[in-house]
Order: C-alpha cells, then sequence, then structure tokens
C-alpha cells in the first residue's frame, strides 16, 4: 500500500511544481500564422492609394521574393516600424503591402508623413486577406518567396534588430 | 499583446449587439465614490477613455455581415453556434460573437457568408484552424498535443477505482 501513497504524493507535487513553473513561464500571447510554407491564397485587392498599383496573389508569384507588410494608418506600431521599412527597401527587399480597414485619404497622409516603401498597397476594407493568411493584427511582415509561398512571419512592429532577420529569410526564400 | 490597438469595449460601431452594450469598460468601471467631486472625475475619466482609443481605432463602418444576421434563420443558427466556438484573436478570451473589436466583426462576416454560400459549420472551423492553428477553435479535439487532458482524468478514475477496490477488500 506504501508505494501506491507514495506515487500518488509525487502524482500530486509534480503536478503542482508543473504548474509553479508554467506560471512563471512568459506568454506568448501572438497567434502565430499556421500558413507557413503554403502558398498565399487566390485574392485581388484594389489600389489603397492612387499613386501605387492594387495588390492580387499572382503579384506574389512573379519569381521575385517579396516582403508583404500588413499595416493600417490608425495603428501606432506601424508608423514606429516606418524607418525600419525604409532601411529594408534600401538594402533591396521588394515591399508590398495590405492596408486594413483604411480609408484612401487616411493611408495617403500616413505614407506622406512617415514614408512609402511600398511598391503595391491592396485595399482590405473587411480583413478578408489578413485572414486569409493567418494574419491576428497590425503591423505584420510576411516574406513571400518567388512562387507565391508564405516562408517567415514577422509579428508586431519591426524592431532595429529585425532587419537583418527579414533580409536573412528574404535571402533564404531565394532573393 | 503589443500590436493590440483595438479592444472590444472601445468600439465606436454605432450597431452593437444588445449583449455586448453592457459590457462597455466605462460603465463597468463605475468606482462606487459618490458625491460632485466623483462625478466630475469620472466624467473626466470617461472622457479620456473615450478620446484615447480614438487615436488607435479605424474609421471604417463594420463588414456587411458583422452585425447582420442571416436570412435565413437556420443558417443563421448554425453560423451562431460557430462563432460561439470560435476565438476573437484580438481578445483572445471571447468569442467571435462576444467581441465588438473589428477584426471579430470581420470573422463573423466569413462566418456568415461562408455558410450563406453553403458550407458545412465545421469546413469553415476547419478553414481558420488551418491558418491560424488549434488555438483559434474553442472546441476540444484530442491530438497529438491535447490527448493528456483526456488521458489523465481516465487515469486517475482508473487509479482511484483500484484504491477503492483493495481498501474494500482489506475492510472485509
Amino acid at each position: 500500500m506504501s508505494w501506491l501513497r507514495w506515487i500518488l504524493l509525487a502524482l500530486v507535487f509534480g503536478g503542482l511544481g508543473l504548474f509553479a513553473w508554467q506560471l512563471t513561464q512568459p506568454k506568448d500571447e501572438f497567434v502565430h500564422s499556421a500558413m507557413i510554407g503554403e502558398p498565399i491564397p487566390a485574392f485581388e485587392l484594389p489600389p489603397a492609394v492612387a499613386d501605387r498599383p492594387g495588390l492580387a496573389s499572382r503579384d506574389l508569384a512573379d519569381g521575385r521574393p517579396k516582403l508583404l507588410n500588413v499595416f493600417a494608418s490608425w495603428c501606432v506600431p506601424c508608423a514606429a516600424e516606418a524607418p525600419q521599412l525604409a532601411r529594408l527597401e534600401a538594402s533591396g527587399a521588394n515591399i508590398v503591402a495590405v492596408a486594413i480597414r483604411d480609408r484612401p485619404e487616411d493611408v495617403a497622409r500616413f505614407l506622406a508623413q512617415y514614408g512609402n516603401p511600398f511598391s503595391r498597397i491592396g485595399k482590405d476594407d473587411i480583413s478578408a486577406v489578413q485572414l486569409s493568411i493567418g494574419s491576428s493584427g497590425v503591423p505584420e511582415t510576411f516574406v513571400i518567396d518567388g512562387r507565391g509561398v508564405i516562408r517567415y512571419q514577422h509579428i508586431g512592429d519591426i524592431r532595429d534588430g529585425d532587419v537583418a532577420v527579414l533580409l536573412e529569410e528574404l535571402r533564404k526564400a531565394g532573393a | 499583446m503589443m500590436f493590440t490597438d483595438r479592444h472590444p469595449g472601445e468600439s465606436r460601431d454605432p450597431v452593437r449587439p444588445a449583449r455586448a452594450r453592457g459590457r462597455s469598460p466605462v460603465r463597468h468601471e463605475v468606482p462606487a465614490f459618490a458625491g460632485m467631486t466623483g462625478l466630475v472625475l469620472l466624467l473626466a475619466v470617461s472622457l479620456f477613455a473615450a478620446w484615447l482609443p480614438a487615436a488607435a481605432q479605424d474609421s471604417l463602418p463594420p463588414a456587411p455581415y458583422a452585425y447582420q444576421q442571416l436570412e435565413d434563420p437556420a443558417l443563421e443558427a448554425e453560423a451562431q453556434e460557430l462563432m460561439q466556438t470560435l476565438r476573437c484573436l484580438k481578445c483572445q478570451s471571447q468569442s467571435i460573437a462576444d467581441s465588438d473589436a473589428p477584426m471579430a466583426g470581420d470573422m463573423r462576416h466569413q462566418v456568415r457568408t461562408r455558410i450563406a454560400a453553403g458550407e458545412d459549420p465545421e469546413a469553415v472551423r476547419a478553414w481558420l484552424v488551418e491558418r491560424y492553428g488549434d488555438y483559434v477553435s474553442y472546441k476540444p479535439t484530442v491530438s497529438a498535443t491535447t490527448w493528456p487532458l483526456f488521458a489523465v482524468p481516465a487515469v486517475l478514475v482508473l487509479l482511484a477505482l483500484v484504491v477503492l477496490r483493495r481498501r474494500l477488500r482489506r475492510a472485509r
């Protein structure tokens, strides 16, 4: 009988220890896209501003890897990542964008203020493309290879250290 | 979440479900103090709270089927049942049926239009799980990571039965 008691005791304290350990672990609040390695779903978005064309899935399968930035003019961290996007563009990255739930005049004002590193900007008023690629917020940046396959997802604003990571992911995607 | 700009209670959408209306954080967190000073303070806080999200909130109207029910009551019931068991990605402890986040509205639009187009509710769930993983669904499933949740209670019941049998046998 005593061995059973010891096993039970070990189970209980093992469980408590597991709970205590898990409670001290920082929680990953991000919902990561499950679409990494999958081809980007077909879509076609009208232009979000007058001076850039819209964005369609076939533009992402033109042989050249790209960064796909999901942003909005009403999103504060999107303004914070503008210098890093400018550096990525200066380093040769081709960046296309999807503007989420945004008005053309607001997007234009945002880009005039923070710079426009995008070669194309699609207008997504009901987050349809965002939902189709497993993005759960703004800003997010995806690496898409030349065949239109999603290779990498960066969640949140791009910080200084993330620029090199994204360039490396672009290189791995065949840039 | 670092990139969260929106919050269910902060929605400025004019059309909101009745049950969500009572959930506004301003109304819920009414402090217990009374009197004029309290009232003025409360008003100031409410005004500030109302102004703050306005700077980080999109100004587009909700998606067509975010707050609009489907014309066919049977399909709407199917959509409702599904929406109750899908996680809002902005406010991760709420379902998309409960949340006023614009993204939850956009997800409800997807659910309703897909179901109206004849898709099976479980196919719509699978479409979202394919994009966001199991986390987006509240419906429990047995998988490589969740099987202990189902196995542990069964093991504990078995263990309890063994202990009980031994004790009963000894008592006899």
